[in-house]
């Protein structure tokens, strides 16, 4: 290789230093968020910023549990012991995603897979309706899924956030790109020795599409976790909200507690980053797989 | 699809083939028929009527195309429709451009560095929009929030500046929110874009003593086409659907009506036609053929480079 140039070294190191500055510009406002959380009244509503917290206090979490309380879960008419209610959003936070995480996985790789490698009659068609609808704006259908939610009796349930999500076609197009490349010779081998179409599926498709279920389970995870205008249209009553949701009424209500809201804020995006970086290896795969080739 | 359908055997496996198909797709067709095929024919049908909240109906009665000879004059329509192209037109290209910038610089870097670059720009994405939105609120605060000290500091405001409550302003916020949340998936595409270039066809551009500008033009950047195509869309649909920081920032205030917000309000909030769901799903119609309208045209063009 040919000696570097001093100008493109130079640049190099200029972009290094724009970069680091860029990384810690983004990297502020969550640094604002858990630090904010932490700090006393007066270092919070200082009119000169406080960069680090003088002393780190929990009043702004204690103030955040005090404020509101539901019962721990309800199933039918059975309630459970009574818990702070940001305790209960983050329950049915979690509920709501890993449930569509489960739905869309399970749903998704199935048809992704039939897409892929079943060559049934249709199969064209179908699958250009499913890049059709995924290129329509998915807000603009909610109103009208409010609708249909509260004649299906769903309205104000996390399923009414839930289903929706499990259908969008993402999904099946991510699957469909994984399935792919499942050699055609091992399918034919399995059928040839007589195994059901179900235990094919279960036993020699599903290990292969591993990585593709795994990047489809945490992509749907975090934006079911953050799909904050569903959420808002479709759950009303308080014991019902997502932390998101809660978080968002707190800032209606009390705009002025900065402090109270931070720790909000925190609760509602600490669970959600960390999980993103335990498993952003599979995430990265996901946002390039579901890419449209060529 | 029917290949080798000549003999009997072959048309039993064709059957067999449809038969086990369809069951595969069948869980996945029910939810996506349900909830978004059906959902997206009554917003057709229900923008030609006058539906409305309390009525007990799916549908009110027809209109034909009232509601949208109505958007026509509507002027908070027409402001909303003018601010979300202001926050597409200015949005879509600086996201694209810095996003390829923030790739190419960090696509050859190592492994750890490279994965701790892709996620710190991710992270307003994961972070969620109302966090973010809490955080930034305060961040603009008129009194104690640190752009005003920032600024002030650096001599280059003289007074504090109400940034939201200001209608020169807040819609520039808003759109520096939307970027810092826009750009993490496009950086993650860009560096696996640029590490799939044919590195052959960069090496002969080389041999043939193309500037590293010419070999950027001419073999990364046209290599990355259907990439950067897919961003195009990607980010357009984002920006038309800009909501949660315009309802929680500005309630549509301070001049930051979008459609999209438009289309909440007039459905849920409008005290004196509560509730007007078929002129809202008008709205959303508009929306999803300018949409659509766009998303062809980026195509288009880009076919033709």
């Amino acid at each position: 290789m040919k000696m570097e140039n001093p100008r493109s070294r130079a640049y190099k190191i200029f972009s290094i230093i724009v970069l680091v500055i860029l990384a810690f510009l983004f990297l502020f406002p969550l640094y604002w968020i858990v630090t904010g959380a932490f700090k006393n009244a007066q270092d919070i509503n200082s009119v000169t910023p406080i960069w680090v917290p003088s002393e780190w206090v929990s009043t702004n979490f204690e103030k955040l549990f005090a404020r509101r309380s539901a019962p721990l879960f309800t199933i039918g008419s059975l309630a459970g012991p009574t818990v702070p209610a940001a305790i209960r959003w983050l329950i049915n936070t979690v509920f709501m995603s890993v449930m569509a995480m489960l739905l869309t996985c399970l749903t998704a790789s199935m048809a992704g897979y039939a897409l892929a490698k079943k060559r049934f009659a249709g199969r064209a068609i179908m699958f250009s309706l499913i890049v059709c609808a995924m290129a329509l704006p998915k807000q603009v259908i909610l109103i009208p899924l409010l609708k249909e939610m509260s004649a299906l009796k769903l309205y104000d349930t996390l399923w009414a956030v839930i289903f929706p999500t499990v259908g969008w076609p993402f999904g099946v197009f991510l699957m469909k790109q994984f399935s792919e490349s499942i050699p055609g010779e091992i399918l034919e081998a399995t059928r040839i020795d007589g195994a059901s179409e179900l235990k094919t599926f279960s036993t020699v498709v599903m290990p292969m599409i591993k990585p593709g279920i795994g990047a489809l389970a945490i992509f749907t995870f975090i934006n079911s976790w953050n799909d904050y205008f569903m959420q808002l249209v479709m759950l009303s009553s308080g014991e019902n909200y997502t932390i998101s949701l809660g978080i968002a009424t707190l800032q209606a209500e009390t705009s002025v507690d900065t402090g109270l809201l931070m720790a909000g804020a925190a609760l509602a995006s600490v669970p959600i980053i960390i999980v993103f970086l335990i498993f952003q290896k599979y995430f990265t795969q996901g946002i390039t797989m579901g890419a449209v080739k060529g | 699809m029917a290949k080798q359908s000549a003999t009997p055997m072959s048309r039993a496996l064709q059957r067999r083939e449809n038969v086990a198909g369809y069951l595969f797709m069948l869980p996945s067709l029910i939810f996506f028929a349900a909830f978004v095929i059906i959902p997206m024919v009554i917003c057709i049908l229900t923008s030609l009527t006058n539906a409305n909240m309390r009525d007990q109906s799916m549908l009110g009665g027809f209109v034909g195309l009232e509601n949208f000879a109505k958007l026509f004059e509507d002027k908070t329509f027409q402001q909303a429709l003018w601010n979300t192209f202001l926050i597409v037109i200015v949005s879509v290209p600086t996201v694209c451009a810095f996003s390829l910038w923030v790739a190419s610089a960090i696509y050859k870097l190592k492994g750890p560095v490279l994965s701790a670059f892709r996620c710190i720009f991710y992270l307003p994405v994961v972070t969620g929009s109302v966090a973010v939105v809490v955080v930034w609120k305060w961040m603009y605060n008129n009194y104690y929030g640190v752009f005003n000290y920032v600024l002030k500091g650096a001599g280059l405001i003289e007074k504090n500046i109400n940034w939201l409550g200001d209608p020169k302003f807040a819609i520039w916020c808003i759109i520096l929110i939307l970027f810092t949340t826009s750009v993490g998936q496009p950086i993650v595409l860009y560096v696996s874009a640029l590490g799939n270039v044919d590195q052959t066809l960069v090496e002969a551009a080389q041999v043939d003593g193309a500037t590293s500008f010419q070999v950027f033009w001419r073999v990364k950047w046209a290599q990355m086409m259907p990439t950067t195509l897919y961003i195009l869309v990607i980010t357009t649909i984002n920006s038309f659907q800009c909501f949660a920081l315009i309802q929680l920032l500005t309630a549509g205030g301070s001049n930051t009506n979008t459609v999209m917000y438009y289309i909440y309000f007039t459905a849920f909030k409008l005290t004196e036609q509560a509730g007007h769901f078929g002129y809202a799903n008008a709205m959303g119609v508009v929306l999803a053929i300018f949409i659509g309208a766009l998303s062809a045209l980026q195509f288009k063009l880009a076919k033709e480079k």
